[in-house]
């Protein structure tokens, strides 16, 4: 990873300030001057990433159900529209990878997609062919990035995906953790492992990352994507019924989901965030928290504050 | 599977419960009018538990099986593992379950019903009238659509209780029938559970009568 750019922090926060363009495919997006999203560089290569993503876990596990298979097509299509490019899966998810390919297949292939999928099998020699089968439900070329999913078998998997991504057959290698757990083993990965992403849960409330976990991936130049931002929609759930604080129209927040996008996003170390939803009208409203002013640091101490007294 | 302590239910959880009683919606619509032959093939079980005779032990038991193996590949292998990979596993416990309800019961007679009345023998019988007649209703009574009905014969939960009572109902329970009705009753339960599912607790609760009632009439043998 002799190239991996080392961004510094303030180059980072530079960034941060200023939802740079994405270069536009979706019509909808050319109609709409204003749709930009907020993007993020991928530390190992400087790409532009949209800041939120389209995760995949339940939402999409809708097996045959041709309803419920457009749904999550349409879902998709407004995804796109509003500047997404990320969508995760894993073949742990059910139908979601088959159902993802659907939905792509629909919307004719979006030049803009960002495909992130996982291996998640053991002995890591079964690896290859699901990675395959992966790709062959997603139907595309290649994946652009394949992470070890909860870290299963990753002295074995790693290998396998550092030379895809030599082959010219992947383009970046992460793993992946969810809910705090194998920390440690995270950090040794990071520190040992020329890795592009590693996937960590994060939100107001699950905060654990923020001692060591994220200081590393920005120190080392990793990616960091972030999965369960609002726990399933559990936290949501907790706080929905309480007033939103007049305060946080300061940051243009006028709902819980996207005070708490913008308070993970406005993590400099945060490269995307992949909230998964059923609804059109809340991927919409995903993508669009990341626009506009972001929490500074005393207004993300205040979101905590104020969460963790609900 | 380390940290093994910081996982719930909910952790193994792949589908929401609108997918999950949809798969039901579905599945009933396809399989249409099967529902009617599974409703008589369970009256047909609860009158030869309810007269005995030499065959009906037989008889009762190769009809369930045929049940077992419809849920099994109708229900798990076609439909459920759509959107849980463990469901093929579960069709194959299913597909196990039916060759011991026919080599003990079918097959080995193993599986006899006198007119000898006993406790435990109520409640299996009342299982399995609990499965045939308020276990589908249990649902709609607490607000999902009847086109997402479950029932005996066409699909798990029902056929498992309804199972739970024929080794009840015989002269000797046959607790090698019994092992995985009461693995189900478990998977089910926490699947339910997880799902925050009003009736979560009948398939657990199912499986703490049958086991207490078999106990008891091993004991009174």
């Amino acid at each position: 990873m002799a190239h991996l750019s080392r961004l510094s922090r303030r180059a980072l926060l530079r960034t941060l300030a200023a939802s740079s363009a994405v270069a536009v495919v979706g019509r909808t997006i050319a109609a709409t001057p204003d749709a930009s999203p907020l993007t993020r560089p991928i530390p190992s290569s400087g790409e532009a990433l949209p800041a939120v993503g389209l995760g995949s876990w339940i939402t999409f596990n809708v097996g045959n159900d041709d309803v419920a298979r457009d749904s999550c097509a349409e879902v998709m299509r407004n995804f796109f529209d509003v500047g997404g490019r990320l969508i995760d899966s894993s073949p742990m998810y059910g139908s979601s990878q088959e159902v993802i390919g659907y939905g792509l297949g629909k919307l004719n292939k979006p030049a803009r997609l960002f495909a992130a999928d996982k291996v998640w099998i053991s002995p890591g020699s079964r690896g290859p062919a699901q990675i395959e089968q992966s790709r062959r439900h997603w139907d595309v070329p290649r994946f652009d990035l394949l992470q070890v999913h909860n870290l299963l078998s990753w002295q074995e998997h790693l290998p396998t995906l550092l030379a895809m991504k030599a082959a010219d057959r992947l383009r970046y290698v992460g793993i992946t953790t969810s809910e705090g757990r194998r920390h440690g083993e995270v950090e040794k990965i990071m520190r040992s492992q020329p890795i592009d992403f590693i996937q960590v849960s994060y939100n107001v409330v699950d905060r654990d990352v923020e001692a060591r976990i994220l200081p590393l991936a920005r120190d080392r130049g990793i990616g960091v994507i972030i999965n369960r931002p609002v726990r399933e929609g559990a936290l949501l759930k907790r706080i929905a019924s309480r007033p939103l604080p007049p305060w946080a129209g300061e940051i243009g927040a006028t709902s819980w989901a996207q005070l708490i996008i913008k308070f993970i996003v406005s993590h400099p170390a945060v490269t995307c965030v992949i909230p998964a939803t059923t609804r059109v009208d809340h991927v919409r409203e995903n993508v669009y928290s990341a626009r506009g002013p972001l929490p500074d640091e005393a207004m993300r101490a205040r979101i905590v504050a104020h969460v963790e007294k609900l | 599977m380390s940290e093994w302590w910081t996982y719930t239910l909910s952790d193994f959880l792949l589908f929401s419960p609108r997918t999950y009683y949809r798969l039901f919606e579905l599945y009933n619509a396809a399989i249409w009018p099967a529902q009617i032959a599974a409703v008589v093939a369970g009256l047909a079980i609860l009158a030869l538990l309810c007269r005995p005779g030499p065959w009906q032990g037989r008889v009762a038991a190769a009809i369930l099986a045929a049940c077992w193996l419809w849920v099994a590949w109708a229900y798990l292998f076609k439909r459920y593992a759509t959107i849980n990979w463990a469901a093929s596993y579960e069709a194959a416990a299913f597909a196990l379950e039916a060759l011991l309800l026919v080599a003990v019961g079918a097959i080995g007679g193993r599986l006899t019903f006198g007119a000898k009345y006993s406790p435990a023998r109520s409640v299996g019988i009342g299982l399995f009238v609990f499965a045939l007649v308020v276990q589908p209703l249990v649902g709609p009574l607490t607000g999902r659509a009847w086109s997402e009905v479950e029932l005996f014969g066409i699909a798990p939960d029902p056929t498992i209780v309804a199972t739970l009572g024929l080794p009840l109902a015989a002269d000797r329970v046959r607790w090698e029938l019994l092992i995985i009705p009461l693995l189900w009753c478990v998977i089910s339960g926490a699947t339910l559970w997880a799902m925050e599912a009003p009736d979560a607790w009948i398939m657990p609760s199912a499986a703490v009568i049958a086991v207490g009632a078999a106990m008891w009439k091993v004991r009174a043998l």
